[in-house]
């Protein structure tokens, strides 16, 4: 039988909010920020709750919507919010609450230029939040990194599959270019959302109300034993070099002959994409390496490549970040050279092309 | 009329000698002990229990549970 | 009649509650956290509850109520609590889902989540223990410090010019549309005990039954905080709290 696929042209934004419908999410709990607020319009105007009871809350600010989600997420449902960098910057700590207590939240960035409050203008300039934890302590969040308006839509599901699976905060970092841009997307099936006797049995350390069978549960982040504390900081740090081992994603594009690669992420990459086709018309053999997660990031997989090639061009929409863990990949191995744009400018193909002429080729 | 007698038991090991029930008792029975438990508060005692009639104001008022009082009517 | 014939387990009027488990409570001697938690036991209980009872506790002397009280828990961030609970409440509908805070968790860096879950009239109790003064972090001013109260960053006295003015959280829950029950209730005397338990019951059977949002205000002790012994703590409590905070129903809408 031939699989239904409902192929429609949508938003980013509009795609996420579709998603989270569509694979069983239970609440979302969101802000308005531009260049996302389509997220939230969209959930409105489709009235989950009135269908497959999946709530939506407009919080009263940003620090709100994370704890709406740490709470409901604490208590086994799927949770999520939206925002943009502003937003996720008055969320962090949230999310270092919520990877201290293992809570599995999920939440997108939909990035703009910053820092501070900005531009609405789209830019990749929150990768070192993302990446490096902007809270306190030591944690990582998962960071999926879309950059069509079908990994939007594929993403939803795929972040709350990766933070139950592991017990923690998942993000899927996209920008205000995939946040805006129309495409065709299939829209994924319909996943119901799951009973609550299927919750308390999925996540048994879930605060849903304690039966006479079990200890009670609590979902904190909190411990002054400093012996205890540490075993617990060791825990995560286990758990975080298991998602390491088992969770990185990333595309290749015509690297198999390649003398030189781009690396992007994101709306980057489809820049860089399109500098890739450019440059082998000009008879320069590139390639394109995607990281899809960003936490955890290739590494291995760059260092192989970086055995390959003469020289890697990092197109990031930001002063320098992702090239800093692409450096550490590399760890000397051959020049890796950075090119971007602040202030919400969004390059052109043939920048990414000159940027590898004058900085890796001519050098 | 039938008359009531009281009784408590202190969780002497829980109570930080706060000295409340001690207040609130209405019937004096109640007093600190002249010992410290091991975390090194003194705790409270009965010290004239035949005048209690269970009213239990020592057990509401206790902030830390301490206190489980008795009462039972007392035959003629 | 001897000692023993009374000591029977048939005779018990009074004790720890069920729900308070055996954990020695933190508390400083004599503080009326510990009357509020055996009341929130208590009722729970009395309301068959225990098993869809889910605490929210804040950051503040009671950051460890999920200790003493034997139901599930989420420890919030300073302030946040109304929000979790908000996120708990609209997934698990069928749940008794209440925040316990204090003043500062409360009326300063939560004020705006305490406003808006209440005005959303979200289905939770939102329980207040209010003794004017930050306790855990060693006696700082609090918004609900009185004009004069010596505390360790008032010094001298709360002074209106430097300091502003005390903020009566109760009285703008009232006038908020989503609240049904707010009310300001006080531990110290068997008496006052009896009322703040049905105020909370109430409170709570309000929110199962979908009213709306409640406010119980606890006017509360802190015995180290004031530099007072609990007894002389209770007594300033009915002098100069009682008077600014007066107790009783701000609102009900319940019947």
């Amino acid at each position: 039988m031939a699989e239904e696929r409902e192929v429609v042209l949508m938003k980013g934004n509009e795609a996420i909010a579709h998603a989270a419908i569509r694979c069983g999410c239970d609440g979302y709990f969101g802000y308005p920020i531009t260049p996302q607020s389509e997220v939230i319009e969209t959930l409105a105007e489709l009235k989950p709750w009135e269908t497959t009871g999946m709530q939506v809350v407009q919080a009263e600010s940003e620090l709100a919507s994370i704890y709406m989600v740490y709470g409901a997420a604490g208590a086994g449902k799927r949770a999520m919010t939206s925002s943009s960098s502003p937003g996720i910057a008055l969320m962090q700590e949230g999310i270092t609450y919520m990877a201290g207590a293992e809570v599995p939240g999920v939440f997108v960035n939909v990035q703009r230029g910053g820092p501070g409050l900005g531009t609405i203008q789209p830019s990749q300039g929150d990768y070192f939040q993302a990446t490096r934890g902007g809270g306190n302590g030591d944690y990582k969040v998962i960071v999926l990194a879309p950059s069509s308006v079908q990994e939007m839509a594929d993403f939803v599901d795929l972040a709350f599959e990766l933070a139950f699976k592991y017990r923690n905060p998942a993000m899927i970092l996209s920008d205000g270019v995939i946040g805006q841009m129309m495409e065709k997307v299939v829209l994924p099936p319909y996943k119901p959302r799951r009973t609550d006797e299927e919750v308390i049995k999925q996540c048994p350390w879930a605060s849903t109300g304690k039966p006479k069978n079990r200890e009670r549960v609590v979902i904190t982040s909190l411990e002054l034993k400093p012996e205890i504390m540490e075993q617990r900081n060791i825990a995560l740090q286990e758990k975080y070099a298991k998602i390491q081992e088992n969770e990185v994603r990333f595309e290749e594009q015509q690297m198999d002959d390649a003398e030189y690669a781009i690396v992007a992420f994101g709306s980057a990459a489809r820049i860089a994409e399109k500098a890739v086709e450019i440059a082998r018309e000009q008879g320069v053999k590139v390639g394109l390496f995607r990281p899809i997660t960003l936490f955890p990031f290739p590494e291995k997989q760059i260092a192989e490549l970086s055995k390959k090639v003469k020289g890697i061009l990092v197109a990031e929409i930001n002063a320098g970040q992702m090239v800093q863990d692409v450096r550490l990949a590399v760890n000397g191995a051959v020049p890796v050279e950075q090119f971007g744009r602040l202030g919400g400018i969004v390059p052109d193909p043939e920048e990414i092309v000159n940027a590898l002429q004058a900085k890796l080729i001519d050098n | 009329m039938a008359k009531m007698k009281g009784a408590i038991v202190v969780d002497t090991e829980r109570c930080k000698g706060c000295q409340l029930c001690i207040i609130a008792c209405p019937q004096k029975v109640i007093a600190l002990a002249n010992k410290v438990n091991l975390h090194g508060y003194p705790y409270v005692e009965a010290v004239n229990e035949e005048a209690c009639v269970g009213c239990a104001s020592c057990g509401i008022v206790c902030p830390d549970g301490c206190i489980t009082v008795y009462r039972k009517k007392m035959e003629e | 009649m001897d000692r023993n014939q009374i000591v029977q387990p048939e005779n018990i009027v009074c004790k720890k509650p069920t729900l308070m488990n055996d954990n020695n409570m933190h508390y400083c001697p004599g503080c009326s956290h510990g009357v509020v938690h055996k009341l929130i036991a208590e009722v729970i209980e009395e309301m068959g509850m225990e098993d869809k009872a889910v605490g929210v506790s804040p950051v503040g002397c009671a950051v460890f109520a999920y200790n003493y009280i034997d139901i599930d828990w989420q420890e919030a961030a300073h302030g946040r609590a109304p929000a979790l609970a908000t996120g708990i409440k609209r997934c698990w509908p069928d749940r008794l889902v209440f925040t316990y805070q204090g003043d500062g968790d409360l009326a300063c860096i939560g004020t705006c989540e305490t406003i808006h879950a209440l005005n959303r009239g979200e289905n939770i109790v939102i329980i207040f223990v209010n003794n004017a003064i930050y306790g855990m972090t060693g006696g700082q001013m609090a918004p609900t410090t009185l004009i004069g109260q010596k505390t360790s960053t008032c010094p001298y006295g709360r002074d209106p010019q430097l300091h502003g003015y005390p903020l009566k959280m109760a009285d703008i829950a009232a006038g908020l549309e989503g609240t049904c029950y707010v009310t300001r209730q006080s531990v110290e005397s068997v008496g006052s005990i009896n009322k703040a338990k049905k105020a909370l019951r109430k409170a709570f059977e309000a929110s199962m039954a979908g009213k709306g949002s409640s406010l119980v205000e606890f006017v509360s002790t802190c015995n180290s905080g004031w530099k007072l012994s609990p007894a002389k703590a209770n007594e300033w409590m009915k002098e100069n709290m009682f008077p600014f905070y007066p107790k009783g129903d701000l609102k009900d809408t319940t019947i």
